[in-house]
């Protein structure tokens, strides 16, 4: 048993649902009480579906326990043919289905519908979403693909990974599809998002697959280079240096040169502009799902002059990945899936910016810290109106802007700091775009049983710029207790500082 | 037929009655929780509102439902709706001093932080203790482990003054005894925190259910009382009980407690003097325990709209002899902020017509106030269950030929929603954007269940939540086009 506030990732059926809701032609028949329908607002609220989620649920309560389920199931799956005319059929059950053991798949199956029925095996108290959405991508992969002629039209390949509920998903597709065709490279069939059954049957008319998200597509990936031969790309375009690199990968396996001119990108010269000197160095802890943290943790270092102090992810399955990435940067990943775990290491680093999902920032909010957000779980704010992709040139666009942004308005604090004594400004005013509350709670919460200031040490701590002011306080604090002072005086701050020098 | 309503049902004699040797007083053995079912099927004596016994009402515009015609259409098919989980979600705020512990699955986890929806990542006073798969293997001992989690904690939280172990679906089947589970381990927390336990299971609970599962289990903690007083049982936002508690008092009535109470460890008496007033119309079995234990239920309309808070507070006005000058003089200046805010809204949806999903059991008090206050005709009004006698004072108000449906199913009901095209649909979020996407107007209603809308001075925020759709869509149809999203 595992005490759980909050959780990354859903349970396996959600996965699921992602590729089924992504997908057109599908439906998915799930053995599930009520209650769990609620995943069908994850769609239509969070990603503002303008249509239900291919999903009947079949609905049992407590009084068909003692009765047939099955055949509760079967008429769920019957109906669901006659109302929805599927093209293919996925059945399974969510936690509490798994536990009756009524075999969706021989059910299902028994029927004789005239259309494939793809049966789910996904053991939800083991397993959790993205590897639930890999498998599912996977076992349609699987049960869809045939023999085909290979890059009929000139070299070609598939786009694989994009799904319902993906961070960023719709917009990196467009981006990674614009890349690959402006080199001359045939976008063969885009999966799951927005594939049909019998897109998935065309796969291997392709020459390579390009690998969007490894956490979904790495499964179905691996099975079509056993089928059909067909190799993927391992690069990620995250950042201009990944993009380039990804270019590179795909057009020796597209066997093509390069023809075209490398789209314009800001990021590289923004960098590099003397406005971002005061990037440098800023400390930054990165918390998401493998493929992005590794990815923002890469961007951070080498492309915005920034210094990792923290590498994380709930991705468990790509554990190795992440404690490589991690040790390039001297440090020891943190991979959990305990978001006390994540918010308390947030706490202890201290870090200038947090690159992570939407629970790191609600944390980083509370501790004032900027945060800026690169990974699933989604919010209804990862589905921004504006095309903001995170692939590919434009994406790293996109990341330069979303994540100094939110030190931009650091520095503005500073400017307001400096003129902090004129009327118009209120010495205590918070960091505007963090929220009163976030920046006086954090400063109460460091001043419990700490040492008194002298009013004269307080003042001088107020000429420290706002953004590091709740800093100097705790390290000034935790400096005078550890030696035992009651009274903080100047002395005392300047001795914390040349202590606390990095 | 004297007075307004049937008098509730006494202690009923097949009730195994049991002494609480320290409280001293009569309790009934606990019945395994059921829904709504135990209601009789029909009320005998239906009394339309008697002039006279309450301030006078708007003009009927419409003949009162008979009771001949409350045969709901009965549905069984996929169900489009919350667990009982749910219900934390808003208990948690209304008992600060409890902490909600699910024993689940990560779904369960998952719902309740969806269900949150603003996922505002603070340390909430919930959890789930999930369920592994070393659990079900018998590789763990489920007792063990649940005692160790529980220990964690109440080391965290020592704050915690009341746990409640929520059962979840599957818990429920592979049937770990959460009852006993929570006498075991009160014998180590208690005095300091209290445990008790319920199920939130979808299998046995719809939504709001949740709430009445986790008051049901306080009630046989409540003490023993024999001084009359006036319990009001559901949970309400601090705004409404202030009010309410304010219009009590200037009503004369002395002693008037909450069920829920803020504070867990101030639990409310209970006895043969404890008259019981229903805020929430899906508490049937917190009601049935109470009862046992010697209230006796005010029945009346439910407090929504001017009229259904005139008509609750009239029904606990006569229920203690208030003089009906009294009442009238208590409940005049509500009763007009009520009518002229309600009357605002009244030009936007009037003459319109509405369909209700099934979602928390409100639906029929709201239908109730959408007719007859706002003018709407109903097209349908969902309900997941109706409970005839509770609900008794709100049936009588609806309009002849009012659609009831008890159950679901869904897709059929989206059939008849599409082939009616109401002006306005109530119904939950896993619909609301669809039906949108189709030109229908919707509102959300699990808002209606998060928002202060009980009594006279939220009356007219409550015709807002109605009316706020529909004037949205009447300023976006004149400058934006319906315009399909921009495809992937």
């Amino acid at each position: 048993m595992q005490l759980t506030l909050w959780t990354y990732e859903g349970p396996t059926h959600v996965g699921a649902m992602r590729v089924a809701a992504a997908m057109d032609g599908v439906h998915y028949v799930l053995h599930a009480p009520q209650g769990d329908t609620y995943a069908d607002l994850l769609f239509t609220m969070i990603e503002r579906a303008d249509r239900r989620p291919p999903v009947t649920y079949t609905t049992f309560a407590a009084r068909d326990l003692g009765g047939d389920t099955a055949a509760l199931f079967k008429t769920a799956v019957r109906d669901a043919y006659e109302r929805f005319r599927p093209e293919v059929m996925l059945v399974g059950a969510s936690c509490t289905g798994e536990l009756i053991q009524d075999d969706p798949g021989g059910l299902a199956r028994a029927l004789g519908l005239p259309i494939p029925v793809i049966a789910l095996d996904l053991p939800s108290y083991q397993r959790k979403e993205n590897w639930a959405a890999a498998e599912t991508f996977y076992a349609l992969v699987r049960g869809l693909a045939v023999e085909a002629p290979r890059d009929e039209h000139g070299p070609s390949c598939n786009i694989l990974g994009p799904t319902a509920l993906g961070f960023r998903h719709r917009d990196d597709v467009r981006e990674v599809r614009g890349l690959l065709e402006r080199l001359g490279v045939r976008v063969n069939v885009v999966a799951p998002l927005g594939a049909t059954p019998a897109a998935l049957a065309r796969l291997g008319e392709a020459r390579f697959n390009v690998v969007l998200y490894p956490e979904i597509a790495g499964t179905a990936a691996r099975y079509l280079q056993k089928r059909f031969g067909q190799p993927s790309t391992r690069t990620v375009p995250i950042g201009v240096a990944a993009t380039r690199a990804f270019v590179d990968e795909v057009l020796a396996l597209a066997g093509i040169a390069p023809d075209a001119a490398e789209p314009a990108c800001n990021l590289p010269w923004y960098s590099r502009s003397v406005d971002a000197t005061y990037l440098t160095g800023k400390r930054v802890l990165v918390f998401g799902d493998a493929t992005h943290a590794i990815a923002a943790a890469r961007v951070a270092a080498s492309e915005l002059g920034f210094d990792v102090v923290g590498l994380g992810s709930y991705s468990r399955e790509f554990g190795r990945e992440l404690r490589e990435a991690a040790l390039g940067y001297g440090l020891e990943a943190l991979i959990s899936d305990d978001s006390l775990e994540v918010e308390q290491r947030i706490a202890e680093l201290r870090p200038d910016l947090v690159l992570g999902t939407q629970m790191e920032r609600h944390v980083a909010k509370r501790l004032g810290i900027p945060c800026a957000v690169i990974s699933a779980p989604v919010h209804v704010q990862d589905f921004p109106a504006r095309y903001s992709p995170q692939m590919g040139f434009e994406g790293a666009n996109v990341l330069f802007d979303s994540w100094v942004h939110p030190l931009m308005m650091g520095l503005e604090e500073h400017l307001l700091g400096m003129f902090r004594e004129d009327d118009e400004f209120s010495p205590d005013a918070p960091a505007s775009h963090l929220g009163a509350e976030a920046h006086s709670r954090s400063l109460e919460v460091a001043g419990v049983d700490a040492a008194a200031w002298a009013p004269e040490a307080e003042r001088e701590l107020r000429r420290v710029p706002v953004f590091v002011r709740g800093r100097a306080r705790r390290n000034t604090e935790a400096y005078a207790r550890d030696r035992g002072r009651a009274l903080i005086t100047v002395e005392t701050l300047y001795e914390a500082k040349a202590h606390h020098a990095r | 037929m004297g007075g307004w309503r049937r008098e509730p049902g006494r202690v009923s004699a097949s009730l195994a009655l049991t002494r609480s040797a320290a409280a001293g007083c009569a309790v009934a053995e606990q019945a395994p929780l059921r829904a709504a079912e135990a209601a009789p099927l029909h009320e005998s004596e239906v009394a339309p509102l008697r002039e006279g016994e309450i301030p006078p009402l708007r003009e009927r515009e419409v003949a009162p439902l008979r009771e001949s015609d409350v045969t709901p259409l009965r549905e069984r098919g996929q169900r489009e709706v919350f667990c009982g989980l749910t219900g934390i979600v808003w208990l948690h705020r209304a008992m600060p001093d409890a902490f909600f512990l699910v024993v689940g699955s990560r779904t369960c986890a998952h719902l309740l932080q969806s269900a949150a929806g603003v996922m505002i990542f603070a340390e909430p006073r919930f959890a789930t203790a999930i369920i592994e798969e070393r659990d079900l293997a018998g590789r763990a001992d489920m007792n063990d482990e649940l005692d160790r989690v529980v220990t964690r904690l109440l080391e965290r939280r020592p704050e915690i003054r009341l746990l409640f172990l929520v059962g979840s679906c599957p818990s429920e089947v592979i049937k770990l005894d959460l009852g006993r589970a929570a006498a075991r381990l009160a014998q180590r927390t208690l005095p300091a925190t209290r445990v008790l336990a319920y199920s939130g299971s979808g299998l046995e609970t719809t939504f709001t259910q949740g709430e009445d599962a986790c008051l049901a289990a306080l009630v046989p903690e409540l003490a023993c009382s024999d001084s009359p007083a006036l319990l009001v049982a559901g949970a309400l936002p601090d705004v409404i009980e202030a009010q309410f508690r304010a219009t009590f008092a200037a009503l004369g009535i002395g002693q008037v407690h909450f069920l829920p109470p803020r504070r867990a460890t101030a639990l409310p008496p209970v006895g043969p003097h404890t008259r019981l007033l229903l805020a929430q119309p899906f508490l049937a079995e917190t009601a049935r325990l109470l009862e046992a234990r010697g209230a006796r239920r005010i029945a009346a309309a439910f407090p929504f709209g001017e009229e259904g808070t005139t008509a609750w507070f009239s029904a606990a006005a006569a229920a203690f002899g208030v003089q009906p000058d009294r009442r009238d003089a208590v409940l005049a200046p509500g009763q007009a902020r009520a009518r002229a805010a309600v009357g605002r809204q009244r030009e936007r949806l009037a003459g319109r017509s509405v369909f209700l999903f099934p979602d928390s059991q409100l639906e029929i008090p709201f239908a109730r106030f959408l007719s007859r206050e706002l003018g709407m005709r109903l097209v349908e009004v969902g309900t997941p269950y109706l409970h005839r006698q509770h609900l008794a004072e709100e049936l009588a108000l609806l309009p002849a030929g009012t659609r009831l449906s008890e159950g679901q199913d869904v897709d059929r009901q989206l059939d008849r929603c599409r082939a009616a095209r109401p002006d306005l649909v109530v119904c939950g979020l896993g619909l609301a954007n669809p039906l949108e996407a189709e030109g229908i107007t919707t509102k959300w209603s699990i808002e209606l269940l998060f928002s202060p809308v009980h009594g006279y001075e939220q009356a007219g925020d409550l015709a807002g939540l109605f009316a706020r759709p529909m004037l949205r869509r009447a300023l976006l149809d004149g400058a934006l086009a319906p315009a399909a999203p921009v495809a992937a």
